[in-house]
């Protein structure tokens, strides 16, 4: 392992011990920002994979989300299951949804995946909207045993669901990061560069692609779980809703910077101090985010990490792989 | 009898959607350019006639002689200004900038037009019916499906008879070669923007005669318009298809109304991924 990976992968665990150790120094709105922050973190880690790598753009995220908060109801309230049952079986539904969807979506050629995934996605909402057993419409709440069944104190259950949405958050990063600095992440990097060039060398776009979505899928079907265990409640509007889940974190990799480790971070952090600052203005930040991104695209196609790069030479987490002199 | 009545009705309400989706059919036939904002240029349409109708009381298919051309310049300034800059070979730069724009434009009229849901008034015509046997056709659909044709009869002389149709062909076919040729394909991309803002403009009438709508009323329209991109003619069939799809649909329950759309939308590129009529490369 290189020295600058060793330096960062400190860095990491630092802030993770920190941020663990949140609930004794922060009160509780802010470990719910942070908790938040962190459940953008992974999102905006999982599309910039599945944009910014695998050039799969996907504006149908929202899907999986909302799958992982239904399953949420679906295992507590028809399975009698305990709610963190649902983590691993939002996983398994959404990367099974995910994959019945690569079988049709993956005929489709760029714009057509684009608005593909989405009605797609829409679809979904569709159904789910249309069950009784679920609330229909009108959505549902999860039972007040079923919530007592995380912890005792209402205290306990924000520390645990924190703690949750921490781990996934840095969990996902993490995670990201060492795919793309293995053999399969090799691949993804190369399909990021240039497609053409990657078949040639013997690069499976189909298959890495595949495989990139269902994961991709399935993790945000855990985070969708975790979302909504926090927020208690899930109906469609909010479980499926395309701003939400899907335009936001896109903002996020484009002004952070697509295709990067890093964007993400930088976008996130962006994210929430646009919407801090401008919050008390009600959709403002939503129209200086679109008029960001727009910027950012326009001029500088890296985003603000890309910028940093050239002008700095920065790396915080290195992926470049470099000819040893042996 | 009921079906036979769905089906009409339901060709009719794909005039409706041929008439939001000539506009993205357009301009990705020229640049292929998805314009992920169309929807909600339709919706800024709407509200644009919806200000020029309140201020000077002009009838709303009326006011589409300010609104057109206002339009128009607004699609020709955003080609010119913004998404020239963003065409290549790789697709994703203008299908960011459309999305940047469409979230802008929402929560523009958000704030300026607050949530509540608007209408035009088009006067008697809205409720108008003509009896055809058992059958009664509204005709207000019947208006909106002859525009939807018209309008394409229009496009296609325009794109097969006139040096503008002839500059548009040669741009799409190779643009390189048609700069070396001395025709200005900045400026070209940017009429065609304008030509589908023209486009938009008369859509945006008719939705908003049609139905409600509110800020948030146009990524639905986008969806509806996306089954036969890539020709003028597809653009229509999709459209027609989409209809009888939901009217049908609508039949068996009102919930599966849109899902049996969405339902035909994947059918369709399940068949043809590149549309009705893709365009040959």
């Amino acid at each position: 392992m290189s020295k600058s990976v060793i330096r960062v992968s400190l860095l990491l665990a630092v802030v993770t011990l920190i941020l663990a150790l949140a609930p004794l120094w922060a009160g509780r709105s802010d470990l719910r920002l942070i908790g938040e922050i962190m459940a953008y973190l992974a999102l905006a880690v999982l599309w910039n994979l599945l944009a910014g790598y695998a050039g799969l753009m996907s504006v149908g995220q929202q899907a999986f989300v909302g799958l992982g908060g239904y399953m949420l109801m679906i295992s507590t309230v028809m399975l009698g299951l305990p709610p963190l049952a649902a983590l691993p079986l939002a996983f398994v539904l959404a990367g099974l949804v995910a994959a019945g969807f690569a079988r049709l979506l993956f005929r489709l050629e760029g714009a057509y995946f684009a608005i593909g995934t989405w009605v797609a996605a829409e679809s979904v909402a569709l159904v789910f909207a249309g069950i009784p057993a679920l609330g229909g419409g009108a959505g549902m709440s999860l039972p007040t045993d079923a919530v007592r069944s995380i912890a005792a104190s209402r205290e306990m259950r924000e520390f645990v669901i924190y703690w949750l949405m921490l781990g996934l958050g840095i969990g996902t990063l993490v995670g990201a990061w060492t795919l793309i600095r293995s053999k399969p992440g090799l691949a993804l990097m190369a399909l990021r560069d240039n497609p053409v060039a990657a078949v040639s060398v013997g690069v499976n776009i189909q298959r890495i692609r595949f495989w990139t979505y269902v994961l991709v899928a399935a993790i945000t079907g855990v985070i969708g779980a975790i979302i909504f265990l926090q927020k208690l409640r899930v109906s469609p509007q909010a479980a499926f809703s395309l701003q939400d889940w899907t335009v936001a974190v896109i903002f996020i990799v484009v002004i952070g910077g697509i295709g990067r480790i890093e964007g993400a971070i930088v976008g996130t952090a962006v994210y929430f101090l646009l919407r801090e600052i401008l919050g008390d203005y009600g959709v403002t930040y939503l129209i200086v985010l679109g008029v960001v991104a727009i910027l950012v695209v326009s001029f500088s196609s890296g985003g603000i990490w890309g910028l940093i790069e050239r002008r700095f030479g920065w790396s915080l987490m290195p992926t470049a792989r470099r000819m040893t002199d042996r | 009898m009921a079906y036979v009545d769905a089906v009409v009705q339901g060709i009719l309400l794909g005039g409706l959607y041929a008439l939001f989706a000539t506009g993205l059919s357009l301009i990705f036939g020229v640049m292929r350019l998805v314009n992920i904002a169309h929807g909600d240029f339709i919706v800024l349409g709407a509200y644009l006639a919806l200000v020029v109708v309140q201020a000077t009381g002009l009838h709303p298919f009326a006011s589409l002689i300010l609104v057109v051309p206002l339009m128009a310049g607004i699609g020709y300034a955003i080609q010119r200004g913004l998404l020239n800059r963003t065409l290549g070979p790789n697709l994703l730069p203008p299908i960011l900038v459309t999305f940047g724009l469409a979230v802008v434009i929402q929560n523009g009229l958000l704030t300026l037009f607050s949530t509540d849901t608007r209408r035009l008034a088009a006067g008697p015509i809205e409720t108008a019916s003509l009896s055809l046997g058992p059958i009664s056709v509204g005709w207000l659909p019947l208006a909106t499906f002859a525009v939807a044709v018209v309008l394409i009869l229009g496009l296609e002389l325009l794109f097969y008879r006139t040096a503008m149709g002839r500059a548009f062909r040669a741009t799409t076919d190779d643009a390189e070669m048609a700069r070396a040729m001395g025709v200005n394909t900045r400026h070209v991309h940017a009429l065609a923007m304008a030509l589908s803002f023209a486009v938009i403009a008369i859509a945006g009438v008719f939705l908003a005669a049609r139905s409600n709508f509110d800020p948030f009323s146009g990524p639905a329209r986008l969806i509806f318009g996306f089954g036969g991109l890539g020709s003028l003619w597809g653009t229509l069939a999709g459209g027609v298809v989409l209809g009888v799809a939901q009217a049908l649909g609508a039949q068996i329950s009102p919930q599966f109304q849109i899902l049996a759309g969405h339902l035909v939308f994947f059918l369709i590129l399940a068949v043809r991924p590149r549309g009705l009529f893709p365009r040959m490369e």
